[in-house]
């Protein structure tokens, strides 16, 4: 004769709740504790190196949105154009980084920061002094490797969990 | 006069002992409601492997303190259609049964409001007032949906009141008496040990009783019909809330004195003890709501009427001819028994007993 | 007639059941979709063939990878493009991973809709951040990668990838444990999914369902198996089924398939060649005019992409057979004659995401 269902399965889940209960919790109180994110994050804005640009223009053929737009004027300088207009619309970007992969000058990264929400959509269109690497505004190491190994490890939660199988 | 008569060691006159009384049960429910549904967020959040509440005060302790202000600072709005008495009377007619069932509950020996001789049965009575209540806020809400989901709550806390009272009776039956404090002083060993059928079934009967989880599908996220107090909001919806906390804690007084002992214990003050099993039998309260998922409405009633009250009627007659028959018999015998004949019936009705299926043909 | 809305209040997206009751039982259903329709199918038309996998991301995007997977796979297809033995290797990693999260989400969001007040789907979230914590890792983010490349994968995994995946694979057996302990034989879920929602097996292949849905009616179809694609024929696993059909049985198919994809992991962690990842192809590709449809096992059924090309930088037509749309139709033949509450079971065990079904 067999048994089930006389309530053991309620039991069984209710010793696993209750083992659950001395655990560690998993929550992160944001914003006091952070953690660290990756070290090629497509974080949320770009970052452009105004020397190593030649104003080819790659990046913004490669955009599928067309948020990159650049105005140059020939200059017999250095096989550099001048790049009188570098815009980046931040609001209709899409992140994909499929920018900052084409670049073959290395002159455009993506952010490394997270948190930059404004206030007004107007202040979101970045243009050629606003794109500048700064203490804020960080680049991050996708598709360019010797940034990244500058750039401090990733917290990885499966460090954090010691489960007994 | 015979109802004015005190424990015989209590000082001053009648109205000072009732006056006493009542602003100690007005504090205890108010404090032990803040403190419940603190305990009850932080609690489930641990279960959950997160934090509960911790930013408002230290710890978050004035959690439940910023609900109210939140809540009471919100607009009353009244359906225009509605029955308007109907509809601001119901959470009164919900709330002060709730309160008035902590008259006879006893927090010391001798120490309750009013010691009647027939206390449990003014406890069944009462409770059933709330039901009223819940009723109300579904009609005077001039909702379809609030007044099917009045009707089927309705349903549910009358189909779980019957198995509720007889299991009451056998814990009557071994103490000999109605009073809850003659129940406390006669528990030398707790009635949960002589009865054990007995506490489930008043348990999981209690838990329907009180709309909480898993019986919870009134105020279920994933149903459709939002449920008797849809329409309200501001304080009257922070009444209903409460209701549902201060019935938790009523459920909890009362196993804690049927069941596990009252105010017995070695050595901490009575008081203590009472607060102590009070806390932890809502502590299986709200292990059991972060667990289980909910029942389905038509599977419920097939679970008080088939399941339960066959399994109550025959506690019953089980206690019934143990205290005729055995009366003097050395407890352990029939803690035993009872365990046994528990265990038996549980398996067995697990075997006649399937809840599932229910699909109509088109 | 009432409208079981498109705000859920449960998961699942904007999704609108015009149902019509009988007292409490539903005597038909009319499901309304649309309210997240973006266009994309006409948006990839103007873009090049590498700007379009950004877009593939937010079809189903619980499961970003395995999109991006089956459109590059259709365009190597229709290109002839060969793809790196390690590129292979890393495609089918992150491929069985994205099929853990996504099935870790999908019997969360189900147990929460049986009523089990959040705690299985926040003990699942949390295995789930610890898959996303990779993917991070290797490409930058935590919902829509843009990973995969025509010609292989975008970037290699960096050096403490391994190790962190060598971790998670050690750990995930046992959680797996904990939920079956936790939930598996509950009464309750079981006297409210057993028999409920039944979808026969004649039905299910008259539909064209796939994927948990149409293995777990009895069918042993998995296009891993049937149609293999990238390396999996190197690998060994098993294809649960169910017997039935009901909502218990499609709960416990995703169960055993995170088992057997952990499995997968291990053999594809323990072979994994050396090697570049990505093969020479040009900046814009140009692929000889023909058509090619491409299409995977996704966590969620078959999602296949079916691509025609006129020569040019953009595609000429790009339509996406998505496995939650598909699947829907039964939906109608599964709920009639249930009520209300486990109408909500029942749709959510199907698993859709409106992402694919809206496009």
């Amino acid at each position: 004769m067999r048994f089930e269902r006389y309530g053991i399965g309620i039991a069984k889940g209710m010793a696993l709740t209750l083992r659950h209960l001395f655990r560690r919790p998993i929550t992160t109180q944001y914003p006091e504790e952070r953690l660290v994110t990756s070290r090629r994050i497509r974080g949320n804005e770009l970052v452009w190196d105004r020397d190593k640009c030649t104003g080819c223009a790659t990046c913004a053929k490669s955009c599928p949105q067309g948020t990159i737009q650049i105005v140059t004027s020939v200059s017999a300088e250095e096989n550099k154009y001048v790049v009188e207009k570098f815009e980046v619309d931040t609001g209709y970007c899409i992140f994909c980084g499929l920018c900052v992969e084409a670049c073959p000058y290395e002159a455009l990264f993506m952010g490394y920061a997270y948190e930059r929400a404004r206030y007004r959509r107007s202040e979101l269109i970045l243009a050629k002094e606003g794109l500048l690497a700064s203490e804020e505004r960080k680049p991050s190491g996708y598709a360019r490797p010797k940034i990244e190994v500058t750039l401090p490890r990733q917290t990885l939660l499966v460090d954090r969990d010691k489960v007994r199988r | 006069m015979a109802m004015l008569t005190l424990s015989p060691d209590w000082p001053g006159g009648y109205w000072l002992h009732w006056g006493v009384f009542v602003v100690i049960i007005l504090v205890f429910v108010m404090a032990m409601i803040m403190g419940f549904i603190y305990l009850e967020r932080r609690g489930v959040g641990r279960f959950q492997v997160r934090l509960g509440p911790n930013r408002a005060g230290p710890f978050g302790v004035l959690q439940p303190v910023a609900d109210a202000i939140k809540v009471l600072l919100k607009e009353d709005i009244i359906p225009a259609a509605g029955d308007k008495w109907v509809h601001w009377l119901a959470p009164v007619v919900a709330f002060v049964p709730v309160l008035m069932l902590f008259a006879v509950v006893p927090f010391q020996d001798g120490a309750l409001l009013a010691d009647l001789n027939i206390g449990i049965l003014y406890v069944v009575a009462v409770s059933s007032i709330s039901v009223v209540g819940i009723f109300m806020a579904g009609w005077g809400s001039n909702n379809k949906f609030s007044l099917l989901g009045a009707m089927r709550a309705v349903a549910q806390e009358v189909s779980y009141e019957i198995p509720l009272v007889l299991s009451i009776i056998g814990v009557v039956l071994i103490s000999g008496s109605l009073s809850l404090n003659e129940m406390v002083k006669a528990q030398s060993i707790p009635f949960i040990l002589l009865q054990p059928l007995g506490f489930l079934i008043y348990f999981v009967g209690a838990l329907a009783e009180i709309n909480r989880s898993p019986f919870d599908l009134l105020e279920a996220d994933s149903e459709i019909v939002a449920g008797y107090h849809t329409e309200y909001s501001g304080m009257k919806f922070a009444l209903f809330y409460l209701v549902e906390y201060a019935e938790a804690l009523a459920i909890s007084a009362i196993i804690t004195t049927l069941f596990l002992g009252g105010w017995r214990g070695p050595v901490l003050p009575p008081f203590l003890w009472f607060l102590i099993k009070v806390v932890g039998v809502f502590f299986v309260i709200f292990w059991i709501r972060s667990t289980i998922p909910r029942i389905r409405v038509d599977q419920l009633m097939a679970f008080a009427w088939k399941c339960l009250l066959p399994l109550a009627l025959i506690n019953l007659l089980i206690t019934g001819i143990e205290v005729l028959v055995l009366p003097a018999a050395l407890p352990w015998t029939i803690i035993f028994v009872n365990l046994a004949i528990m265990v038996v019936l549980i398996l067995l009705w697990s075997k006649f007993f399937q809840l599932g299926g229910g699909r109509v043909e088109v | 007639m009432v409208n079981i809305g498109p705000v859920h209040p449960s998961t699942h997206g904007v999704f609108r059941m015009r149902a019509t009751l009988d007292g409490e039982v539903i005597v038909d259903l009319e499901p309304v979709f649309g309210y997240l329709h973006r266009g994309i199918e006409k948006l990839a038309e103007e873009r090049t063939y590498t700007g379009v996998i950004p877009l593939t991301d937010r079809l189903d995007y619980l499961a970003s990878m395995s999109n991006n997977l089956a459109y590059c796979l259709a365009v190597e297809k229709l290109a002839r493009i060969p793809v790196p033995e390690r590129a292979e290797y890393l495609r089918v990693i992150m491929a069985e991973l994205q099929r853990i999260a996504s099935h870790l989400i999908a019997v969360g969001a189900f147990l929460n809709d049986c009523g089990a007040f959040m705690t299985p789907i926040l003990y699942m979230l949390r295995e789930r951040e610890k898959i996303l914590d990779l993917f991070e890792m290797v490409s930058g983010q935590r919902l829509t990668y843009n990973y995969m490349r025509v010609g292989g994968v975008s970037h290699d995994i960096p050096d403490e990838f391994l190790p962190a995946l060598k971790k998670f694979v050690d750990q995930m057996p046992g959680f797996i444990g904990e939920y079956d302990q936790l939930l598996a034989e509950n009464e309750i879920l079981l006297a409210r999914a057993k028999g409920v929602g039944i979808l026969p097996k004649e039905l299910a292949i008259n539909v064209s369902a796939s994927g948990p849905v149409l293995r777990a009616s009895g069918v042993k179809w998995d296009i891993r198996r049937a149609d293999p694609y990238s390396i999996y024929d190197r690998f060994k696993f098993d294809i649960p089924t169910g017997s039935v059909g009901d909502c218990y049985d499609r709960y416990r198919v995703r169960i055993q398939e995170m088992r057997q994809s952990v499995r997968i992991l291990k053999q594809a962690m323990d072979q994994l060649p050396s090697g570049e990842v990505r093969s020479e192809v040009p900046h814009l590709i140009r692929p000889p005019v023909g058509e090619a449809y491409g299409h995977i096992e996704a966590p969620k059924g078959e999602l296949g992409f079916y691509l025609v090309s006129d020569n040019s930088i953009a595609p000429y037509r790009f339509h996406i057979r998505a496995p939650s749309l598909i699947n829907l139709t039964a939906l109608r033949d599964m709920i009639i004659g249930w009520k209300v509450a486990d109408a909500i079971i029942i749709f959510g065990s199907i698993d859709i995401c409106m992402g694919e079904v809206d496009r």
